[in-house]
C-alpha cells in the first residue's frame, strides 16, 4: 500500500519534473548578475549577484557545478548549480571571457584575450597547469568530444590554433575569415565549425585534415551585409541542423548540417550572441545583448516561441536539466 | 688521355653539383619571409594651446605602429613571416625628402606621419616609384582628390568624411540650421569648406558664418566676448572650425543662445577616441594604455591600422613584395579588422580607407556614422566623403 503510494507519487513527481523541464542560466554583463529562468513558463525566477562583468558560463558534465567568468575580477568562479552559492575560484589569467571544459569535466581551457594565451586549468586542483601562446586576442575555444583537440580562435590574427590535447602544444594553424569568434565541434568530433564576425561567414573544417571544406556566406534580405556578424554556433548531436547567431542582424541562421544550405533565418532579439540547446535538444536559447532578453526557439518547427526579459546585456547561457 | 680525365672531372663535378641541388630542395625548415617597413615621421613644435589639460604628445603615431608590428609578428610566427619596422624621425625643419631618399630601394612599405604639404613631395620623388606610402596623419581632401597619387593610401578619414558624419547625425536630430564659426588658419578654412559641402549635400541651412580672428578686446573676458560674438539670428547648432584648438573650447556654454557646439570641438568626428569601447575596442585601448601609459590618439590608431593592413595583406597574399601586397589591399577580398564593428577596406578610386567615424563628446561616445538609415547601394560606409561618382581623383 505504502509502496504503491510512493511509486505513484514518484511517477507523479517524474511527470511534473518532465513538464518543468530545465532551468536556464544567463549571465548579465552589465548587472553583474546571473538570471535564472524557467523556460516553460517563460518567467524570470530570480537574479543572483555573481561578480563583476560576468560573461562566459558553463555547466559541469555532471550538472552540479556552474562556472562563470567574471571578467573584471580576472577570475572564473564556481557555483553550486542548485543553491547558486559560490564554492570557489579558479585561476584564469587576465580578463577571462570565454572558456571550454574538457568532455570529462576535469580541465578548463581559458582564452586570455589581453595576453594572447590559452590557460589550461586543472579544475579539481584549482591550478593553472599550462599556458599556450596563441595569436592576438584569442576568443572562441572548444574541446573536441573525443578529447583529442582543443581549438582556439584568435580574433586579430584571424587564425585557428589546433592544440593537441596530449602534448598541450600547437600542432597546426589555419587561417580563417576575418575576426573568428566562436568554434564548435560536431558530436562525432569530425568537423569543426568556425564563425567569422567580419566576413559574415561560417567555415566548416574537416578535423582529420584540418582543412576548410565548406564556407557558408550569410545573406539576409533587407539587412545590410555589414550587420551580419556571426558569433555563437551550435550543432545538434545528429548533425541534422546547425545554428548560428548573427549578432546585430538580430537573427539565427538555421543550417542544414549535411548540405550546408541555410534553410531559414529566425528573427530574435537585438544583437544575438550566444546559444544553448535544451538537454533534449528540442529547444534553443539565445542571448540578445541589446534588447536585454533571451529568445526561446522551438526546434521541432523552427519557430521562435517566446522571449523573456532577463536584465542588462545578457551574454552567456547554460541549461541545467 | 688527359682530355678524357678532364671530361670525367667535369662530369663528376656536375654530378656533385646536381646532388647538392637535389639536397637543397629537400630541407624542411620553411623560409621565413621578411617584410620590411619604415615609419617616417617629422617632429612637430609644441603648438599653442588653450590649456595644459592635455599635454603635448611628440610621438603620436609611433607607439601605434609598434603595437601593430608586435601583433603582425604574433601572427607571423604561425605563417613564417617576420615584420621589421625601421623608424626614421626627422627633426623639425629637417630635410624630409633627403631622409626619404636615403631609405634605399629594399624597403618598399613606408608609413608616413608628416605634414600634409610634404606628402606629394615624397610621393613624386624617384625613390617612391616602387614604394607604397601610407599617409597616417593627413585629413586633406585635395590629397585624396585632384592631387591624389597612385602610390599613396590614406588611413585617417578626410575632412569631408568627418563633416558628413556630423551632418548625418544632425539630420537625424533635425538640427538643420547651422551657425558656422571659422578660425583664421588655412586648415580652418579647409574644414569650413568640408562643412559647407556637407551642408549642401544633406540640405542643411547655413544661417550665418563668422570668422574668429583672435582680436577681441583683450581687456574683456571670453565670457563677454563670446556672448557678443555669437549674437546672430536663430540657429540650431554652432559648428566650429578650429583645427588647432585655439578658441573652440571657449564657445560651449558661453554662446548668446543656449545651443550645442559641434565640429572641431564639442561633439567631434574622429577615427578613434578614448570613449570608444565597443566591438573589442576596449582590448586595443587596454593594450595600448599598458605599453605606453597614455590613451591612444587618432594618429596612433592610423599608424596601427597601416601596419596591420600590411600584415593582413602579406599574410593573405603570402608575399613580401610591394606589388602583391598592394594588389591584395586594393582587391575586394581585403578586409581589415579595425575595432569598429564592420570590416574596413580601401576605396580603389582614391586610396582612402573606408571606415565608420566616431562622434564623440569628451566623456561619451554619442554615435557612430554612418548613421542608421543613410543607405548606399554598395556599402553604407561610402555615404561618408567623396563617393566614386563624385571623386576628382583620376590617376
Amino acid at each position: 500500500m505504502n509502496r504503491f503510494n510512493l511509486s505513484a507519487l514518484s511517477a507523479l513527481l517524474l511527470f511534473s519534473s518532465a513538464a518543468v523541464a530545465e532551468t536556464v542560466f544567463v549571465t548579465l554583463e552589465k548587472d553583474n548578475a546571473l538570471a535564472v529562468v524557467d523556460p516553460v513558463d517563460g518567467k524570470l525566477i530570480k537574479t543572483v549577484p555573481v561578480g563583476q562583468r560576468p560573461r562566459g558560463i558553463a555547466l559541469s558534465p555532471d550538472g552540479k557545478t556552474l562556472f562563470i567568468a567574471t571578467s573584471d575580477e580576472h577570475t572564473i568562479k564556481t557555483f553550486d548549480a542548485e543553491t547558486l552559492k559560490q564554492t570557489g575560484k579558479l585561476p584564469s589569467g587576465e580578463d577571462p571571457e570565454t572558456f571550454a571544459l574538457s568532455p570529462d569535466g576535469k580541465f578548463m581551457y581559458v582564452s586570455n584575450e589581453d595576453d594572447s594565451a590559452v590557460t589550461v586549468v586543472d579544475i579539481a586542483a584549482k591550478k593553472a597547469v599550462h599556458t599556450i601562446k596563441v595569436g592576438v586576442e584569442p576568443e572562441g575555444i572548444a574541446a573536441s568530444p573525443d578529447n583529442t583537440w582543443v581549438v582556439s580562435a584568435s580574433e586579430t590574427t584571424n587564425m585557428l590554433h589546433w592544440i593537441d590535447n596530449q602534448s598541450r602544444s600547437i600542432v597546426d594553424n589555419t587561417l580563417t575569415d576575418p575576426r573568428p569568434r566562436a568554434v564548435a565541434f560536431t558530436a562525432d568530433s569530425k568537423q569543426l565549425w568556425a564563425t567569422s564576425e567580419m566576413a559574415g561567414t561560417l567555415t566548416v573544417f574537416d578535423v582529420a585534415s584540418r582543412q576548410a571544406v565548406q564556407s557558408v556566406k550569410f545573406d539576409v534580405q533587407g539587412v545590410s551585409s555589414d550587420l551580419i556578424q556571426p558569433v555563437g554556433v551550435v550543432i545538434d548531436k545528429d548533425r541534422r541542423y546547425g545554428y548560428v547567431a548573427l549578432g546585430p542582424a538580430n537573427r539565427i541562421a538555421v543550417i542544414d548540417a549535411q548540405s550546408f544550405k541555410v534553410e531559414k533565418y529566425l528573427l530574435v532579439g537585438q544583437r544575438v550572441w550566444n546559444l544553448a540547446f535544451s538537454p533534449d535538444q528540442k529547444r534553443l536559447y539565445t542571448t540578445n545583448g541589446v534588447s536585454n532578453d533571451i529568445s526561446l526557439i522551438d526546434l521541432t518547427d523552427h519557430k521562435v516561441s517566446k522571449s523573456v526579459a532577463v536584465g542588462r546585456y545578457p551574454w552567456g547561457v547554460a541549461v541545467k536539466p | 688521355m688527359i682530355y678524357r680525365y678532364f671530361v670525367c672531372w667535369i662530369l663528376s663535378w656536375a654530378a656533385l653539383l646536381g646532388a647538392v641541388n637535389a639536397a637543397e630542395k629537400k630541407p624542411v625548415p620553411p623560409k621565413t619571409q621578411l617584410i620590411k617597413m619604415v615609419y617616417l615621421a617629422q617632429e612637430r613644435e609644441a603648438p599653442a594651446a588653450l590649456s595644459n589639460l592635455d599635454p603635448f604628445i611628440q610621438n603620436k603615431g609611433e607607439p601605434g605602429a609598434d603595437l601593430a608590428v608586435s601583433d603582425n609578428n604574433t601572427t607571423g610566427q604561425f605563417t613564417q613571416q617576420r615584420y621589421e619596422l625601421k623608424k626614421v624621425i626627422v627633426p623639425t625643419g629637417g630635410d624630409l625628402l633627403k631622409a626619404f631618399e636615403q631609405l634605399g630601394d629594399d624597403i618598399g612599405l613606408v608609413v608616413l606621419n608628416v605634414p600634409a604639404e610634404h606628402i606629394n613631395l615624397l610621393a613624386d620623388s624617384p625613390t617612391a616609384r616602387n614604394k607604397l606610402l601610407f599617409d597616417a596623419a593627413s585629413r586633406d581632401d585635395e590629397l585624396r582628390g585632384s592631387q591624389c597619387r597612385r602610390n599613396v593610401l590614406h588611413i585617417l578619414p578626410s575632412r569631408a568624411m568627418r563633416a558628413d558624419a556630423l551632418a548625418q547625425y544632425l539630420l537625424k536630430k533635425r538640427w538643420q540650421k547651422w551657425f558656422l564659426v571659422v578660425g583664421p588658419t588655412p586648415a580652418d578654412r579647409l574644414y569650413a569648406d568640408a562643412v559647407k559641402r556637407t551642408a549642401k549635400r544633406f540640405g542643411m541651412k547655413l544661417m550665418e558664418e563668422k570668422t574668429w580672428t583672435h582680436d577681441f578686446d583683450s581687456h574683456r573676458t571670453e565670457q563677454a566676448d563670446i556672448a557678443q560674438f555669437t549674437q546672430v539670428g536663430d540657429y540650431d547648432v554652432l559648428v566650429v572650425a578650429d583645427e588647432q584648438g585655439l578658441f573652440g573650447d571657449y564657445l560651449d556654454y558661453r554662446t548668446w543662445l543656449p545651443r550645442p557646439v559641434i565640429g572641431t570641438q564639442g561633439l567631434i568626428a574622429t577615427a578613434w577616441h578614448r570613449t570608444h569601447e565597443q566591438w573589442g575596442a576596449v582590448q586595443l585601448q587596454n593594450r595600448f594604455l599598458e605599453t605606453t601609459g597614455r590613451w591612444m590618439e587618432e594618429e596612433d590608431y592610423a599608424a596601427y591600422l597601416a601596419v596591420r593592413a600590411i600584415g593582413e595583406a602579406s599574410v593573405r597574399a603570402k608575399s613580401s613584395q610591394v606589388q602583391a601586397i598592394k594588389d591584395y589591399m586594393l582587391s575586394n577580398a581585403f578586409t581589415l579588422q579595425g575595432y569598429k564593428g564592420v570590416p574596413l577596406s580601401f576605396r580603389a578610386w582614391d586610396g582612402q580607407l573606408r571606415q565608420p567615424i566616431l562622434l564623440a563628446a569628451p566623456r561619451s561616445l554619442v554615435g557612430v556614422a554612418p548613421i542608421e538609415g543613410f543607405l548606399h547601394p554598395k556599402t553604407e560606409l561610402d555615404t561618408l566623403g567623396y563617393d566614386q561618382p563624385e571623386t576628382t581623383c583620376h590617376y
